[in-house]
């Protein structure tokens, strides 16, 4: 286990050592005490490697990530594994706004609540949410998995694409083009899986499951002529 | 005349309306037969305050010009000089702006960054990523940061040798963008994570983050990302150039790219290109204020893009304050966009050579705004970039003779008392004095 003072040591000392870690490195596992929030925690990575930041983080935390596994023993910023290609990333606490922005790839699992614009544009990315969602969650969610195992706030999936979203509690309300769909036996086979991968302890059986209605995939022109 | 008295008494003439003429009265009919507003590409097609009502004074006995062939003017940029560890210096001040594949096909991208990689400078990518063809063929390769992210990954960061976050450009300031349906291909729907055929809507604000102080944690991250390496862009639209570049300073930008409502668009509303946003003869000398007051000019470097056609253009930027500009529109008629040999093809889509502006619908006779196999394989990518180089390279020789017709050994050299302004209308947005006085409206000390 290599340990790294954040405090001590500063962001881009961290960074750039852990980009230089390959594929083959035999440092895996790291340690990132004194965090205090900073922004750009363990961003860009791109190694087999696991990191355990030791409290909470500020703005993007794993931004980008690719095959590393990040986890947050603490609370997360706005924007947490935003754009991340593959990998994963565990958060023990809550997460802010934007977590999983535009994920294309890898499972983000917080085990708190995530706050307003989880999931927007994911391209890809699974996001597995013990707690509650705010509003306007997986705004234009193109394709992957929001699993939520408690509540969703206003507007959920306004403008959604193709990505599937996993309700157990109650949803406040459905953005434009987002309809309940039918829990069909392989989404249920899907839900299990990710459930399971993000150590929730719920059943498939005791969620809805939310999608496209598609009637706004095409400009609705009334061309007589 | 028969009509004016054909009963006896004389009759008023018909008169059109200023108000309600033949094209907007087509403009209403077609609406109320369709039910959708018109969308096209392209830049502001209305006639605008612009470079051509500016001229440069020239040398005189106050001021003595170069010999105009043989003395030394320098044309060189470097971009980038404020953090990043990899500056881009280009050899001529003339960039292509960022042009999305999707919008344009892969042989269109290909032929952009030869053109670029020959002339010495670079070239931009567009929503929807990067392509081999493009990085393979641009030796400068400026990779945008869009709210869509449509593309967006890691490894693409880190092998461009610039990045461009896109706050808003000069066609749309405040709109987002659309790629109809039939345009996207296998290929397009496979980079943007979208089924093949629906209209791709690219969103009119970036997803994670709010704010130019969201926007300097954005910044720290993808520095982070890349090591510090790559110089950092921010490109807006000409809505509120002083406070839109303060802010982009502020947020830690090394370049400001500032776009004004000439710039095209691959598809927009109408409505919205001819009605929102600033001419960018308004903009120039608004954002360079903005740096000179931050003690920021020349370390932060401005691009200015929109409407920017010859030499003369790209020479009247530099002495109202920029470093360098960007070209789009005029790229793709070098390439052959618009070209009148394809008058018979335009004619069949309703449209002619010079007007054809529904790149978004995929059906361009050019073989360049199109996804369409058999129409991209009119246009050939080498013959492209060398006609891009060309024009370039023009661009670049029209600028120095001007440069050095006002004694300048650089075009940085150029400065805005080389100009002078031929309406009132340019002398108060250039901040330029109108021709035979030393005036212009709003001049600090006068009462105008």
């Amino acid at each position: 286990m290599q340990t790294f003072d954040l405090e001590a040591q500063g962001l881009r000392q961290l960074n750039a050592t852990l980009h230089a870690q390959a594929d083959d490195t035999n440092q895996t596992a790291w340690e990132v005490v004194n965090p205090r929030g900073s922004h750009a925690i363990a961003v860009g990575l791109d190694a087999p490697i696991e990191v355990n930041v030791k409290g909470s983080t500020g703005y993007y935390c794993g931004g980008m990530n690719k095959q590393a596994t990040i986890n947050v023993h603490g609370s997360v910023g706005p924007g947490v594994a935003e754009n991340m290609m593959s990998g994963m990333v565990v958060i023990e606490g809550d997460a802010s706004q934007y977590a999983g922005a535009t994920g294309h790839g890898g499972t983000l699992v917080i085990k708190g609540n995530a706050s307003s614009r989880c999931g927007i544009s994911m391209k890809g990315i699974d996001i597995i949410v013990h707690g509650n969602i705010g509003h306007m969650s997986a705004f234009m969610a193109q394709s992957g998995n929001l699993v939520v195992c408690g509540d969703a706030g206003e507007a959920l999936g306004d403008s959604l694409y193709e990505a599937k979203l996993f309700v157990r509690g109650s949803v406040k309300s459905l953005g434009a083009d987002c309809i309940e769909k039918e829990m069909r036996p392989e989404h249920t086979e899907i839900l299990r899986d990710l459930l399971e991968r993000g150590g929730c302890d719920a059943k498939p059986e005791e969620f809805k499951r939310y999608g496209s209605a598609r009637q706004l995939y095409n400009f609705n022109i009334d061309n007589a002529y | 005349m028969k009509d004016d008295n054909s009963h006896g008494a004389p009759r008023t003439v018909p008169i059109q309306s200023a108000t309600f003429t033949n094209p907007i009265n087509a403009e209403i009919r077609r609406a109320a037969a369709t039910g959708i507003y018109d969308i096209r590409g392209g830049g502001a097609k209305r006639k605008l305050p612009h470079f051509d009502d500016l001229l440069f004074l020239g040398a005189s006995i106050s001021r003595y010009p170069l010999e105009g062939y043989r003395e030394k003017c320098e044309t060189s940029v470097t971009l980038g000089t404020r953090f990043a560890s990899k500056p881009i210096k280009l050899d001529i001040p003339v960039t292509i702006a960022g042009m999305s594949f999707g919008a344009l096909s892969g042989p269109a991208k290909e032929a952009l960054g030869r053109g670029a990689t020959l002339a010495g400078t670079s070239t931009t990518t567009g929503d929807g990523g990067m392509t081999e063809e493009e990085r393979g063929h641009s030796n400068k390769l400026v990779y945008q940061y869009l709210p869509s992210r449509y593309g967006m990954n890691p490894d693409d960061l880190r092998r461009c040798d610039a990045i461009e976050v896109v706050v808003g450009q000069g066609a749309k300031p405040g709109g987002g963008g659309m790629l109809l349906g039939q345009k996207i291909s296998d290929r397009v729907a496979e980079m943007r994570n979208l089924p093949k055929g629906i209209d791709q809507r690219s969103a009119c604000r970036h997803p994670d983050w709010t704010g130019p102080d969201d926007l300097e944690i954005k910044i720290l991250e993808l520095r982070e990302i890349t090591g510090w390496e790559k110089p950092i862009y921010i490109k807006v639209g000409g809505a509120r150039p002083y406070f839109d570049t303060t802010l982009a300073v502020k947020a830690g930008a090394d370049v400001v790219v500032l776009d004004g409502m000439q710039g095209g668009t691959a598809a927009t509303q109408d409505v919205f290109i001819e009605n929102v946003g600033q001419p960018i003869l308004a903009c120039i000398r608004e954002a360079v204020r903005a740096l000179e007051d931050m003690g920021m000019h020349r370390e932060v470097q401005l691009i200015v893009s929109g409407g920017i056609r010859t030499g003369a253009d790209v020479a009247k930027c530099m002495a109202m304050g920029a470093d360098a500009v960007a070209i789009g529109t005029a790229a793709l008629i070098a390439l052959g966009d618009n070209d009148p040999k394809w008058e018979a093809e335009y004619n069949a889509l309703g449209t002619t050579a010079g007007a054809y502006d529904d790149w978004h619908e995929g059906q361009d006779p050019a073989g360049i705004t199109t996804q369409n196999p058999e129409l991209m394989a009119r246009f050939d990518p080498i013959e492209g970039g060398r006609r891009l180089n060309n024009y370039l390279k023009v661009m670049t020789l029209e600028a120095q003779t001007i440069a050095r017709a006002c004694g300048k050994n650089h075009l940085h050299n150029l400065e805005p008392e080389d100009l002078c302004a031929l309406t009132l209308e340019a002398a108060a947005m250039a901040k330029i004095p109108l021709a035979g006085t030393d005036w212009y409206p709003g001049k600090p000390g006068t009462s105008y």
